[in-house]
């Protein structure tokens, strides 16, 4: 089912922990709110699942208004951090007990509801554990009978809160793809919330960015990660470097000399340059580059990562390149220039310190250039 | 004994173990002070009561007035007891499950009747309800006995075993917190439904022990019903105060007679308690932790 979020505004006291949200979720859609701890992404969870209500605003389940109904009559199927389990009742009725629960007009007879529970207990693959209590089973088995209880309702909306957050990394990894796999069997519409970019983007089909109380950005994994919006997104997604710079006729200045790189359309002022570690070129002699000496130098994986100090003030920067690569002696000197890179007019947000403004100061029309000369 | 061995030998021992000596001397120490302070006084009453043969104790315990104070007992502890469970079920509710304002000071209030003397609770009725209080005359004239009669020793009572219930549920509540009951509710259950279903099962052991200490301290309770009382015979002595007044007359078979019950009591309370410890401690360890 559909799901639209309408200027949805919830405050906890005085304190906004979502400030004019909208959000339009398709139907069969996998989607994830994705974003640091207070960003109000399980507070947008909970309004969506009816257990907080919102200060203002509107939610939407297909055509109806679903803000004026109780969690009850939404029909949601919502998995919680630590399950959230019914200790004293087996896997069985754990599973059956959405069905049981239902007013004597609508509820299957115990036959059906016995088949159905069995049928779900199957599809997370827990068959022959249905009479096992939720202390005898492990956290990804616990996981599962969370997911297959909120399944059992039929619900319109699949919602889960951290759904890996109290998992081994092994099993977080097995858990992501088998959650992939059931989401693309039975089609409900599924949002969960994550603070893990990797699990966001490994398994959503659209990921919305959530930052401060408000939504940073929404897009597929590739845009998120390829085309970020802001300097927050940029930060928050993958690794980045952030560079004050300053643009004067249309050349882009990193303190007394020009780096190469032009946005000929942007008019003079002081900016902030962005750029992933691994988006770079080395060059040998420089006329006009990024130059900086190695300060520290990391074998990570397939790569290797190069810290490097960029001149008078010491901003750093982090570059990744090919392990053969032997300029990593410390103090040795390395030339470079952004192959993509974005700017963004703001007051010198920090990469890791995203500033509280950075929405209000809409950036200037964002742009990538390919690298213009040498 | 070699340096090297004496060493080896220190660290075989765990670290917060202590020698033989000490453990020995511990333990001695704390079987003699439960022996001098809990067993010697239990068998004096026994000893006592028996003193003049099975006979004299069962028409002790026959006695007419002894019988009252015993069916007393029994009415007032089954008024109370089931109004402190409703009542500690729901204040344990409320502070565990809900943000309100004043949660810290209800909290304190709960412990009110822990911290005050048992003989001040029961003059704070004595005062509410007496004849120079505000509502007496009002009560004396619709004709309404409360001082001296039934009603007046069940809220001495409910006052004074207020506490237990609520206290055995607050934490246990607390650290369950309220996702179970979410989780209820996020499945289509109705709020009766989550509480018969999910809470109630999630509290239950809890719930018995404090029903049982509760249950202890409202048959045994002395000061607080002993001041609202009256000490009318037959009538108003609860068994407590039937000990009492038997004793201070020099009747003293009778006396440890009708105290053998309540120690049996205690004694009742006290291996219930354990044998549901023992046949339930896997499910009351999992309902304390998550």
């Amino acid at each position: 089912m559909e799901v639209r979020v309408q200027n949805i505004r919830k405050e906890f006291g005085r304190f906004p922990a979502l400030d004019d949200v909208s959000l339009n979720i398709r139907s069969g859609e996998l989607i994830a709110l994705l974003g640091p701890s207070g960003s109000g992404k399980t507070t947008l969870l909970r309004l969506v699942a009816g257990l907080e209500s919102p200060t203002d605003g509107t939610i939407f389940f297909g055509d109806e208004d679903a803000s004026q109904k109780t969690v009850q009559e939404r029909n949601i199927g919502f998995v919680f951090q630590h399950y959230a389990l019914f200790r004293h009742m087996t896997v069985l009725d754990n599973v059956a007990f959405g069905l049981k629960v239902r007013p004597a007009n609508r509820r299957p007879p115990a036959a059906d509801i016995r088949k159905r529970a069995l049928d779900l207990i199957d599809l997370v693959q827990l068959s022959g554990l249905e009479k096992r209590y939720p202390a005898q089973l492990s956290g990804g088995q616990r996981q599962r009978v969370a997911l297959a209880r909120a399944m059992a309702v039929e619900p319109n909306v699949l919602l889960l809160d951290e759904p890996f957050g109290a998992l081994d990394a092994q099993v977080r990894k097995e858990l992501r793809r088998w959650l992939r796999e059931i989401h693309d069997r039975t089609g409900h519409t599924t949002i969960f919330v994550t603070h893990d970019q990797e699990e966001a983007l490994e398994l959503a089909d659209r990921v919305v960015v959530m930052s401060k109380g408000t939504i940073e950005q929404v897009g597929t994994p590739d845009e998120i990660y390829d085309h970020p919006v802001s300097p927050f997104v940029y930060g928050f997604i993958g690794q980045s470097n952030a560079l004050a710079v300053t643009l004067a006729n249309g050349e882009i200045w990193f303190e007394d000399r020009p780096i190469g790189l032009r946005a000929p359309t942007e008019p003079d002022g002081p900016a902030t340059l962005y750029f992933r570690p691994h988006d770079i070129e080395l060059i040998d002699g420089c006329g006009g580059c990024l130059a900086g000496l190695v300060t520290a130098s990391r074998r990570v994986a397939g790569t290797r990562h190069l810290e490097l100090d960029l001149g008078r003030n010491h901003p750093h920067a982090e570059i990744e390149l090919p392990p053969e690569r032997t300029t990593t002696q410390d103090r040795a000197r390395v030339a470079f220039r952004p192959t993509k890179w974005k700017l963004f007019r703001d007051e010198k947000a920090g990469n890791e310190v995203p500033s509280a403004d950075v929405e209000a100061e809409a950036p200037v029309q964002p742009f990538e250039l390919a690298r213009t000369g040498t | 004994m070699s340096p090297d061995l004496a060493t080896a030998a220190h660290h075989v021992r765990a670290a917060t173990s202590e020698s033989r000596f000490a453990r020995l001397s511990l333990i001695a120490a704390a079987l003699a002070f439960v022996a001098l302070f809990l067993l010697l006084p239990l068998a004096a009453v026994f000893t006592e009561a028996l003193r003049k043969g099975p006979a004299e104790f069962l028409s002790a315990l026959g006695d007419a007035e002894t019988f009252s104070a015993i069916r007393l007992t029994l009415i007032v502890a089954a008024i109370a007891v089931p109004l402190n469970l409703v009542f500690g079920v729901a204040a344990a509710w409320a502070i565990a499950k809900f943000e309100f304002i004043g949660k810290a000071f209800l909290t304190t209030l709960i412990d009110l009747p822990f911290s005050v003397s048992p003989v001040i609770s029961g003059l704070v009725f004595v005062l509410l309800f007496g004849s120079h209080s505000l509502i007496g005359p009002w009560l004396q004239s619709h004709g309404i006995q409360i001082l001296f009669a039934v009603p007046g020793l069940v809220l001495a009572t409910v006052f004074v075993t207020f506490p237990f219930v609520a206290r055995e549920l607050i934490p246990l509540m607390q650290e369950q917190g309220t996702s179970d009951e979410e989780a209820a509710l996020s499945l289509g259950a109705s709020g009766w439904q989550t509480f018969w279903h999910v809470t109630l099962p999630n509290i239950k052991w809890g719930l018995l022990y404090g029903v049982l200490l509760c249950n202890a301290r409202a048959m045994g309770e002395f000061g607080a019903v002993s001041v609202v009382s009256g000490h009318i015979r037959g009538q108003t002595n609860t068994m407590p105060l039937q000990v009492e007044i038997l004793y201070n007359e020099y009747n003293f078979v009778a006396a440890f007679a009708v105290a053998t019950l309540l120690a049996l009591l205690a004694l009742v309370t006290l291996v219930l308690k354990t044998a549901l410890e023992l046949r339930y401690s896997a499910e009351i360890a999992a309902s304390r932790r998550h």
